[in-house]
């Protein structure tokens, strides 16, 4: 009897569940979501236009602009499409458009290879069509399934069938599965490219990697499950998909104050949230006071690549080409598996859980442009933060930095962008021939609108620097920096010019015509009591015969 | 032999308090100024930042009980007989000559601890105060013209030189006032009762 009544439940059981959550199963065998908890009050798999078979990236984003009409156009307006900014403090033309780094040089003449991470399809040279609205790819950062990806040297295209790339097994995505799951941003998706950059997980920013997918609270307050479990986005908003950071232009002292709706909000900044006077003032007030003109970054993410993974300090492209006797490049890895050298590449270095440069900051990075001419005698700064000591708006800020060693015209005196990537010989990465692979990197450039740039036929390596700002990994505040680790001796800011730390500095003379004062009185004091005592005895032996 | 009251008892506190947090402030100065690590930088700096304002309210009691007694007189100098107390020191404590100055409660420091003291009141106290003020209130005046004018290192060297000076002070002001009374504790002894015997 009691089996009898069970076996009804199972049977009748799905169809109530049915009935209670009031939807039919989707195409995809998903469970249906009641209509009140869904995020959007868009249902993607109900579109028309999503059923369609979807083969490539530009006929999804087709699909997608025909109900968001005005998508492709805010994207292409936005530096994630442009990769160009006009600084308006310094007046430079930035974005990685224009700038020449020490990791992989430049972009133009690599295209394929490094437009995998914009967010359009088919940026393969200077003939680009930057207005064609279905280039954009709404996919790379709208996915929720995680299965879109964008092929490492596809030009921004995802892969269209299975392939394999340095013998890793890239799978096709189904785009129409992929296009009814869209959704939100999500640290899966940013962290595609910003993870990623410059060749691989953790390698150019130091304090963003794939330990934010999932990081324990010690690594990141706001971005841990144990904390405040916050997506990328819920700090850098984005409005009619632009956002306000940029690293080549941050608001290092932002002075709205907490964002309250309809007044004026200046996220990402920490301010934006926490207000100017965060600490609990206590007795004097101190650490408020140290916030005005010390950015929040610098005690509050004590160390670099805190998540477990190291990141590179070191690149120097001076020692690249040695090829094993099949021809092959020749790969080094260290204990922890990463390449320390890559007959493509060249040396390299890494760290994890280092102490940040510190710098005056006003928010404004000046960049050495591929156009300048610099003095190889010293090292190159690719970018220099500015700011000055103690002035308004100017903060001390952490940063990684990034030393290089890479290819200049010893002519011309400029920095020089190389073809690394392609299947011709011209490319360093095939014909192993810096006198090609330069001549073509410039070539390239030229066409990319750099026409000021030239090559002599004479080459060298020149030491160089890049600044990267430091603003994730936010530790909890119990893991933040004592006072002492700055105030003190061989401190953490033990280079930093132009202010006189407590602690740190002392003024030579000073200092040492105060000793000598002290134990000059001290020895005089020592010598008058030591006489008086002796003739004081000797007195009284006089007298008393004791 | 008698017993006179030299000090009264708000006179023997402030002594005391006054040399309390003057060493409270020197110790967790030196500490902040990176001589040596003991409490901590974050808790000898608090320490500073309080002992400070202690003080601050102890000599503002000071200030109105010397003016409203005119005991403030007792710290004008007096050059007359500054040589015979320097000669003493030098040379007649060591050969039995008596002290060649008698305190009484109406003149209770020789002519030269007047000079030392009034030295200390005006020179190395207002250095230290005035530099210590400024540099607290650093974040009033950073950024701004002031910052030209005086810049933070200058204001913190006279900090720390008025520190030495200071030092220097205590030392050779320890070693007197509490050695060299007859019988030899003699000043330290009516620092702490307020007596003093008379012949």
């Amino acid at each position: 009897m009691r089996a009898g009544l069970c076996l009804l439940l199972l049977v009748i059981a799905p169809g109530l569940q049915a009935e209670t959550w009031g939807g039919e199963p989707t195409e995809d065998g998903r469970p249906p979501v009641p209509a009140s908890r869904l995020d959007s009050t868009a249902d993607h798999h109900k579109f028309a236009e999503l059923k369609v078979p979807l083969e490539t990236g530009p006929q999804v984003t087709r699909a997608c602009l025909k109900c968001h009409t005005e998508a492709a156009r805010q994207v292409q307006e936005s530096i994630h499409w442009t990769w160009d900014y006009h600084q308006p403090e310094t007046g430079q033309r930035l974005g990685k458009r224009n700038i020449i780094n020490n990791l992989c040089l430049m972009v133009p003449g690599n295209e394929p290879r490094c437009t995998s991470c914009h967010t359009g399809y088919g940026w393969e040279g200077p003939d680009y069509d930057f207005t064609l609205e279905e280039n954009v790819d709404c996919l790379a950062c709208h996915d929720t399934t995680g299965t879109y990806v964008k092929f490492p040297t596809g030009a921004g295209h995802p892969p269209l069938e299975d392939r394999t790339f340095q013998g890793e097994l890239i799978q096709a995505p189904d785009l129409n599965h992929v296009a009814r799951n869209v959704g939100e941003t999500s640290r899966e998706t940013c962290g595609a490219c910003h993870f990623e950059g410059g060749g691989g997980d953790a390698v150019k920013h130091g304090d963003l990697d794939s330990s934010l997918l999932d990081p324990p609270r010690s690594v990141d307050v706001h971005m841990s499950p144990q904390g405040g479990d916050f997506s990328c986005s819920t700090c850098h908003e984005f409005s009619g998909h632009r956002q306000n950071a940029s690293r080549y232009h941050i608001n290092a002292d932002p002075q709205a104050g907490i964002a309250i709706p309809g007044r004026r909000n200046e996220r990402p900044s920490c301010e934006s949230c926490h207000g100017h006077t965060p600490h609990d003032p206590r007795i004097h007030n101190k650490l408020n006071r140290h916030a005005e003109f010390i950015a929040c970054q610098t005690c509050h993410v004590p160390e670099l690549a805190r998540g477990g993974l190291s990141t590179k300090t070191l690149w120097d492209w001076s020692t690249a080409g040695r090829l094993d006797e099949d021809g092959n490049p020749v790969v080094e890895t260290n204990a922890e598996g990463r390449v320390i050298y890559h007959g493509n590449k060249g040396s390299m270095e890494w760290a994890e859980d280092y102490p940040p440069e510190y710098r005056w900051f006003n928010g404004n990075m000046r960049y050495t442009l591929p156009e300048e001419t610099i003095n190889p005698s010293q090292i190159v700064n690719i970018n220099v933060p500015e700011g000055t000591p103690r002035a308004e708006g100017s903060v001390i800020w952490p940063f990684k930095i990034m030393m290089g060693r890479q290819p200049y015209d010893k002519v011309h005196q400029t920095l020089l962008p190389a073809k690394l990537f392609g299947p011709e010989e011209d490319a360093f990465w095939t014909g192993y021939d810096w006198d090609q692979a330069l001549a073509a990197g410039v070539e390239a450039a030229r066409e990319a609108g750099h026409e000021g740039l030239r090559f002599s036929g004479e080459y060298g390596f020149v030491e160089t620097r890049m600044y990267w700002p430091v603003n994730h990994m936010v530790a909890p505040a119990e893991d933040s920096l004592g006072c002492a680790q700055c105030h003190g001796q061989d401190g953490r800011l033990e280079d930093l010019p132009g202010v006189y730390i407590p602690g740190r500095d002392r003024h030579p003379w000073i200092e040492r015509a105060g000793w000598w004062a002290v134990g000059g009185v001290s020895l005089l004091v020592l010598l008058h009591g030591a006489l008086r005592l002796i003739l004081y005895r000797r007195e009284r032996r006089a007298i008393w015969g004791r | 032999m008698t017993e006179v009251r030299v000090f009264t008892l708000f006179e023997r506190f402030w002594h005391w308090a006054q040399a309390a947090i003057i060493f409270g402030m020197l110790f967790t100065g030196l500490e902040i100024h990176g001589t040596y690590q003991l409490l901590g930088y974050d808790l000898a700096f608090s320490t500073h930042v309080v002992l400070a304002w202690c003080l601050i309210a102890l000599t503002a009691f000071a200030i109105f009980w010397h003016l409203t007694t005119g005991e403030w007189r007792q710290y004008l100098p007096d050059y007359h007989g500054i040589w015979p107390m320097v000669l003493y020191y030098t040379y007649g404590i060591f050969s039995g000559e008596h002290k060649p100055y008698t305190t009484t409660p109406a003149a209770k420091h020789n002519p030269l601890q007047r000079l030392a003291y009034f030295g200390f009141k005006a020179a190395i106290a207002p250095a230290l105060w005035l530099s210590g003020l400024i540099l607290l209130f650093d974040a009033w005046w950073r950024g701004t013209v002031v910052d030209q004018v005086i810049s933070f290192a200058a204001v913190a060297y006279v900090h720390v030189a008025a520190t030495f000076a200071m030092m220097v002070f205590i030392i050779a002001h320890v070693y007197l006032a509490a050695t060299t009374g007859h019988p030899w504790y003699a000043y330290l002894k009516s620092m702490i009762t307020g007596y003093k015997e008379m012949d």
